[in-house]
């Protein structure tokens, strides 16, 4: 537990003193707010689920570029070499590492409560629908953070690991397209694999177990395929 | 306090370390000695828990390192090759994580950091960022973090290249001094320092572990005989003479004449008997001053040569540029 600890703090700290990651970050927010305002301004409903929507495109492209330098990078530095022969084991390694890439993309996520603040203080939202949104945003950045550490997990390149992520993250969001052309079973397979329809539900305010538990399928079989993955360097 | 059971390693179908066994016993200091691509690294990255032996088995203070690996490596400080550094963090920061990930807290932690900070010598820059500093700073910023849990055993991966001259001293200095009670494994393929630093050199090559001793027997025991070189002063003859009377003699060469009367002598005698002092007495019972006495010792230099150089051909002496 220390060393998870000590990892994430480490970690986290790492985010806030990164240039990239505000970078990141003033993206994200700037994208977030442009289409907030944008659909209040043209549709005035009080709606935060267009924003949601977006949010959730740019992150595809955002949560990897966080999450490149976390396994990635210390490969590149030789560092690895200094944490896999430090008394940690790798679960605690990669664990410490999650956790702080979630905090770090909590705090952005806390930003974008103005939202939702500048709708309750205009007019009365669907409650329900907002918590609904924000479990559903929770957990896609969680599953794409938890893919974003598995890409960063295969190689020493952060570009690599950082387009990898980009690229599987696109893949799993559009898989629903095919489901549209393919039909019989593979086609649900597809839909079924498909992050999109996931997330769609709790943005209208449904909460619904199988989607947390696909969410949290992604999440525990990437993590743990990263941990196979960094101990298989000591296998080598 | 380290012991190597017939360990392989293979990268691949090639053989980095082939049935390497080696026993290094607490408070020694081992040097591990061969050329580059000997398998120097391998070895201290399988001790240190960092890869695998593909066969094999290696405890470390009595714990198996792969089958209790985080129990082992509480026992141990290893400096890679390359230092492992952050760039980015200060010095303190990376010590400081470098406590915690040994499980260092709060007060005790503070302590062995700031004590480790003195120790190497790297106070008046433990604000800095690890990016900005010299290679000598680095790598002393590279002892602390394999130091600051006081671990009982230290792998010390080439701690000297890639260093000038003035900072070699100055990082063999710390290591002496580091050294104390501490086990050490230590390698490099430079001679002189682990004769100077070390208690018993292990030569290897290709893999192959192939002498172990230590420096002065291991210069003994290549030579077959032993070897002293004297000046004495009086008739060339008569000496020679005196000298082969002489039991354990093996062999008496006149290896130069100085003056008239004054010639320098090598005697060669078997390994297991000390004639000097017989020596003495009969060159005083006749009448002939030693002028300068010394044993001579193949250097490490020359033992290794011996060891490592097979007759050169032409592909190897390319691997080797
Ligand atoms: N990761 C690796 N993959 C394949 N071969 C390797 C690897 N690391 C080292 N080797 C090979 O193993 C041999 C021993 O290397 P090493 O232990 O680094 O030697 P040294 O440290 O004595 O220079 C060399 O021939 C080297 O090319
Ligand atoms: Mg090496």
């Amino acid at each position: 537990m220390n060393a998870v600890i000590s990892i994430f703090k480490k970690e986290i700290k790492g985010f806030f003193y990164s240039p990239l990651a505000y970078v990141i970050s003033a993206v994200i927010l700037a994208l977030g707010g442009y289409f907030f305002s944008v659909t209040l301004f043209t549709t005035r409903i009080a709606d935060i689920s267009g924003v949601f929507m977006n949010l959730a495109v740019i992150l595809i492209f955002a949560a990897p570029a966080l999450t490149m330098k976390l396994l990635a990078g210390e490969e590149q530095d030789g560092t690895m070499e200094f944490l896999l022969t430090s008394p940690i084991t790798v679960p605690q390694l990669i664990i410490g590492k999650y956790l702080a890439a979630l905090g770090f993309f909590l705090f952005i996520t806390a930003l974008t409560f103005i939202y939702p603040g500048i709708l309750l203080t205009l007019s009365t939202p669907d409650k329900g629908v907002i918590l609904a949104t924000y479990l559903g945003f929770f957990l896609l950045v969680a599953a794409y953070l938890s893919i974003g550490i598995l890409c960063s997990s295969f190689t020493k390149s952060q570009v690599i690991a950082s387009i990898s992520g980009f690229g599987i993250l696109l893949l799993l969001w559009i898989s629903s397209w095919l489901s549209d052309s393919i039909s019989g079973p593979l086609g649900s397979f597809f839909k079924t694999l498909s992050i999109s329809e996931h997330y769609m539900d709790f943005l209208r305010g449904v909460i619904d177990t199988t989607h947390i538990v696909y969410f949290m399928s992604i999440i525990l079989v990437s993590l743990i395929l990263s941990m196979y993955s960094v101990s298989s360097r000591v296998w080598s | 306090m380290i012991e190597l059971f017939n360990v392989t390693k293979k990268y691949g179908n090639k053989t980095a370390i082939n049935n390497i066994s080696l026993f290094v016993r607490s408070g020694e200091v081992l040097g591990l000695l061969g050329p580059n691509g000997a398998g120097k690294s391998t070895t201290m990255r399988i001790i240190a828990g960092y890869l695998l032996p593909t066969s094999g088995s290696v405890k470390v203070a009595g714990f198996d390192v792969v089958k209790e690996p985080v129990t082992a490596k509480r026992y141990i400080g290893y400096l890679p090759e390359n230092p492992p550094l952050y760039k980015d963090m200060t010095v303190y920061d990376y010590i400081n994580f470098a406590a915690e990930l040994r499980g260092l807290k709060g007060k005790d932690k503070a302590h062995h950091v700031n004590r480790v900070i003195e120790e190497v010598g790297i106070s008046d820059v433990k604000k800095r960022l690890i990016g900005h500093l010299s290679r000598g700073y680095r790598q002393r910023v590279g002892l602390a973090q394999a130091l600051v849990a006081n671990p009982q055993v230290l792998i010390l991966d080439e701690p000297t290249v890639g260093l000038d001259p003035q900072q070699i001293i100055e990082i063999r200095q710390l290591i002496q001094e580091l050294s104390g009670k501490r086990t050490v494994i230590l390698s490099s393929h430079i001679l002189p320092e682990v004769s100077s630093l070390c208690h018993r050199v292990a030569i290897i090559n290709k893999g192959n572990l192939i002498v172990e001793n230590t420096p002065q027997n291991l210069g003994k025991s290549l030579m077959g005989h032993q070897e002293i070189v004297l000046q004495i002063k009086g008739p060339q003859d008569k000496i020679c003479t005196t000298l082969e009377s002489l039991s354990g003699i093996k062999n008496i060469t006149v290896s130069k004449v100085l003056k008239e009367n004054l010639c320098e002598y090598t005697v060669q005698s078997e390994l297991d008997k000390d004639i000097r002092e017989s020596l003495f007495y009969a060159m005083s019972e006749g009448n002939f001053p030693i002028l300068e006495m010394k044993s001579s010792f193949m250097s490490l230099e020359e033992i290794f040569l011996e060891l490592v150089t097979e007759e050169p051909t032409a592909a190897s002496q390319k691997e080797a540029n």
